[in-house]
């Protein structure tokens, strides 16, 4: 250690932090204070629409962890297949979204929300009605602009952070 | 000079102090144990919660504020926390020693409190060579510290335990020196005499004793940057690597106080103790102690490690010398100028640590770089 | 010097431990504190990423990357879909090229941000750089989230493009983050910049010789750091950079300082590009008309971006089916790694953990 700047740099640093001490803190307190997740959000769930899906498997196929199950009939009066069971482990889910991307009725949609832990590892396979659209469960504006217009706008903490320096 | 008092015999004082209360010697001796035991654990309490919430705020984000008002009992659910926890001893360690050294290191801490003055007179024992009663006091914790990592069996604790007797050695050294240059404007060792002294607080007439005494204080309880023996980024925890539970909190509670130790001291020698207007004398004292205690936490904050041969170069190099050099013209003044003005000495010793700091940074070079092996 | 011959001893450094940036063991023989032998252990985090990528199809392997370097996903994206395309020969839209190279700018602040933040903090600045980093990180971050969804693992681009256009208002919160970063990189600066602690502890630590750099590839900030001008951005041009202004930041010395400085400065260079590629962006598609499975004709290609922390290449081997048939991945923070010995005996312990600091790796792209 050399001190042939007579310690300059050493007092430098030290406004520095003595004036973020003045300066607001960026912390947000979650549980109070929630800031808005992206409208793209990818959250920890997937949410099914029972009406759109014509069980042609295709988000099974893109999958590339293999988190889906579908078993489809033929029903020979309606002339198309029936869901008989769309099941989904979400334990091993990525998120990574490309079910959503590939489907090619629109019937799959990535869940808004982020707090959707289990406690049980059972809990985490989904089947059915249970991944159905609902209050809790609102569906994200991933790969679906529609929605993504109507959800509330992103919290962004390069607005927040007002002052200049 | 003329700014020291004739110092009145620290022996005197002792004989009379006890008729101040009502029971005599004894209720004096228990009162002062009990208030100095609760004045650490407070004081640390305090100084846990400025250094989180300040540190916190200083990086731009909020600190612990969950427990109680603004998290003020955050100590309180830590310590709890703490001592319901498990008490581990390594199975390969040396369970005795490992049992006793966090007493060893937490026992001298309450112990030196005994000679720091909250107020005129009112402390445990006004001893004749209190400062000096300090500095052999403080040595013991290291003892503990040795312990410690030698009986946890594990080498990041033996590694940190030698780093830090390395630097408790060292930086010892250049306190004492500092200490021994104040000791030169009072005439007295004792805490009490130190503190009635100071007109004007010793910081202004001894600015270069008070910056070796604040370096080497830092170095001497670990706080950064010289807080290589617990390094957390390389060395984990250092010497306190294996304990856990109840001995952990004593480690904790012997760092702060360790803390508080070093701020009171720097307080009663440098900054006037418990001298100051308007308020109360110990409430002075506590400011005081409060605002040592930042500049701890503000440089903590802000600034790296240094390297162990760094360390030891700038206790041995920089501060040794200097503190040599600050003795010698410290006492040539006090000989040549006995009668001189105050503010005049303020300026002639301000402009001479100046040229002193500066002169030594441009010889030295401290540390080494690679060891060829 | 060394007056007293102590008795070598074997200290593990890792797996478990806070400065070695993930699962990575260093078992370090020492005499006292100084280093006479180092042996670097890896393999922790080996997922077998190369072998998984042989069995999922061209699309599904973009999430995978994301965990190779998971702190700079985005350019992990970028490489592997620049392979693809290389491989089948697939051509992108201009506003998606635009937009590839901000987003791969962006994240190469974002890397360098936590780099140099982790860096300092094993220097001992008590978490406040590091902090201060990752507030800046986290208005990139925010970013990404808006355009992908995730904070982390964004798997947003596609082979011929992207997922989704760029929502309305992400260019004025860049627009804002561009002007406000500056600011915030010149404090940084000079918190610790000249900091003489610091000084002391990083320069001339570490030096790692232009030869032995060149010798070992090293690449990216640790090659550049040792004096080599080398960067893929201007070597070999990919995508739509020889189209934009920018230098190319170097070092003289080779040292932990040096390397510091260069990651520094590169974070200027890149707003720089991130400003020319804003003025530049053209309107249009996101992305050309790809097939949901990609089958690229038999053959092989190699792509490579220069990805934060070094040149980061994929080498795909197709036999015209819809998953590769051999990927190889050549991880910038493996190989910078190989030189850690070299850098490494002769100084302190504490001087290790700040010489594995600075060379910056991501346990997940060293294992793969």
């Amino acid at each position: 250690m050399k001190f042939e700047r007579y310690g300059k740099g050493i007092a430098k640093g030290l406004t520095v932090t003595i004036r973020h001490l003045l300066r607001h803190p960026v912390t947000a307190q979650y549980p109070e204070q929630r800031l808005n997740v992206s409208r793209r959000t990818r959250g920890n769930e997937l949410i099914w629409d029972k009406e759109k899906c014509t069980g042609c498997a295709t988000c099974a196929k893109t999958c590339p962890q293999g988190v889906i199950h579908i078993i489809t009939s033929v029903s020979a009066e309606e002339n198309k297949y029936v869901v008989e069971k769309f099941e989904m482990d979400t334990g091993y889910c990525i998120s990574c979204g490309l079910c959503v991307e590939a489907c090619p009725y629109e019937a799959l949609f990535m869940g808004y929300a982020f707090e959707r832990a289990k406690y049980q590892r059972g809990e985490l396979v989904q089947a059915d009605e249970m991944l159905l659209a609902s209050a809790k469960r609102r569906p994200s504006g991933y790969m679906h602009p529609e929605i993504a217009s109507e959800l509330p706008r992103q919290t962004l903490l390069v607005e927040r952070i007002t002052e200049e320096k | 000079m003329a700014i020291v008092d004739s110092a009145p015999t620290a022996l005197g004082r002792l004989e009379t102090l006890p008729s101040d209360w009502p029971v005599g010697f004894w209720s004096h001796w228990g009162v002062f144990t009990v208030v100095i035991i609760a004045f650490v654990l407070l004081m640390v309490m305090g100084f846990i919660w400025l250094e989180r919430r300040g540190m916190g705020r200083m990086q731009a984000r909020l600190g612990p504020n969950r427990a109680g008002p603004f998290g003020l009992l955050q100590p309180v659910a830590d310590a709890i926390k703490v001592l319901l926890k498990e008490n581990i001893t390594p199975a390969q360690g040396d369970k005795i020693v490992h049992w006793l050294a966090p007493v060893v290191v937490f026992a001298p801490t309450l112990m030196i409190f005994a000679v720091v003055p909250f107020s005129d007179g009112a402390l445990l024992a006004d001893l004749n060579v209190g400062i000096l009663y300090v500095v052999a006091i403080s040595s013991i914790s290291a003892l503990g510290v040795f312990m410690a990592g030698w009986a946890s069996s594990n080498k990041y604790s033996l590694v940190g335990a030698m780093r830090n007797i390395a630097a408790v050695v060292s930086y010892e050294i250049p306190l004492v020196v500092a200490i021994a240059s104040v000791v030169l404007l009072t005439g007295s060792l004792s805490m009490n005499d130190i503190v009635l002294a100071q007109h004007i607080p010793f910081i202004l007439l001894q600015p270069l004793g008070f910056l070796i005494f604040f370096i080497s204080g830092c170095a001497e309880i670990n706080r950064s940057p010289f807080d290589l023996m617990e390094a957390d980024s390389e060395l984990v925890a250092g010497f306190h690597i294996e304990y856990s539970g109840m001995r952990f909190a004593m480690f904790y509670l012997a760092e702060y106080s360790e803390a508080v130790i070093i701020s009171a001291i720097i307080t009663t020698l440098f900054l006037g103790g418990w001298r100051g207007p308007v308020l109360p004398p110990w409430l002075w004292f506590i400011v005081k102690v409060f605002i040592v205690f930042f500049v701890m936490v503000w440089t903590r904050t802000t600034l790296p490690r240094v390297r162990i041969d760094q360390l030891m170069a700038l206790a041995w190099k920089f501060l040794f010398p200097l503190a040599l050099i600050n003795l010698f013209i410290t006492g040539i003044e006090l000989l040549t100028w006995p009668e001189a003005l105050p503010w005049v000495m303020i300026l002639v010793n301000i402009a001479i640590t100046a040229v002193l700091v500066l002169l030594w940074s441009k010889f030295f070079k401290l540390g080494w770089g690679r060891v060829e092996v | 010097m060394m007056a007293i011959k102590t008795e070598p001893f074997v200290l593990n450094i890792g797996p478990v431990h806070p400065s070695t940036h993930g699962v990575f063991r260093m078992r370090a023989t020492l005499d006292g504190e100084v280093i006479v032998n180092l042996e670097p252990v890896f393999g922790y985090l080996h997922r077998g990423i190369e072998k998984l990528a042989e069995e999922r199809t061209y699309t599904g392997i973009i999430p995978l990357t994301d965990r190779l370097d998971y702190l700079a996903s985005m350019s992990n994206n970028l490489a592997y879909v620049l392979a693809v395309e290389k491989l089948a020969g697939i051509s992108i839209p201009e506003r998606a090229e635009y937009l590839r190279v901000i987003i791969a700018e962006l994240q190469r602040i974002a890397s360098h941000l936590i780099a140099v933040g982790a860096f300092l903090n094993d220097c001992g600045a008590f978490f406040t750089p590091f902090l201060y980093m990752f507030r800046e990180r986290e208005k990139i971050v925010d970013l990404f989230e808006m355009l992908s969804g995730q904070r982390l693992l964004y798997n947003y681009m596609r082979i011929g493009g992207f997922t989704q256009d760029i929502p309305d208002e992400f260019l004025p919160a860049l627009d804002k983050f561009v002007k406000q970063m500056p600011s915030f990189i010149d404090e940084y600066d000079y918190l610790l910049k000249e900091n003489e602690i610091l000084l002391a502890r990083a320069k001339g630590v570490g030096i790692l010789p232009k030869e032995l750099a060149i010798n070992i590839s090293a690449s990216g900030p640790v090659l550049r750091a040792s004096g080599v001008k080398w960067d893929i951005r201007k070597v070999d041009p990919y995508s739509i950079y020889d189209r934009f202004e920018f230098d190319i930041p170097t070092g003289t010395a080779g040292d932990c300082y040096d390397r510091y400085r260069v990651r520094v400065e590169e974070m200027r260079q890149s707003l720089r590009i991130i400003r020319q590629a804003m003025e530049q962006l053209p309107a249009g598609p996101i992305r050309s008309e790809v097939p949901h499975l990609v089958r690229p004709p038999a053959g092989e290609a190699y792509g490579h971006i220069e990805a934060p922390k070094g040149e980061l290449g994929f080498y795909l081997v197709s036999d015209n089916s819809i998953a590769p048939y051999r990927c190889h991945i050549r991880a910038p923070s493996l190989l910078n790694l190989t030189a850690l010995r070299d850098m490494m005996i002769g100084w302190k312990i504490q001087d290790a953990i700040i010489i594995f600091g600075s060379i910056d790796i991501t346990m997940g792209e060293v294992d793969r």
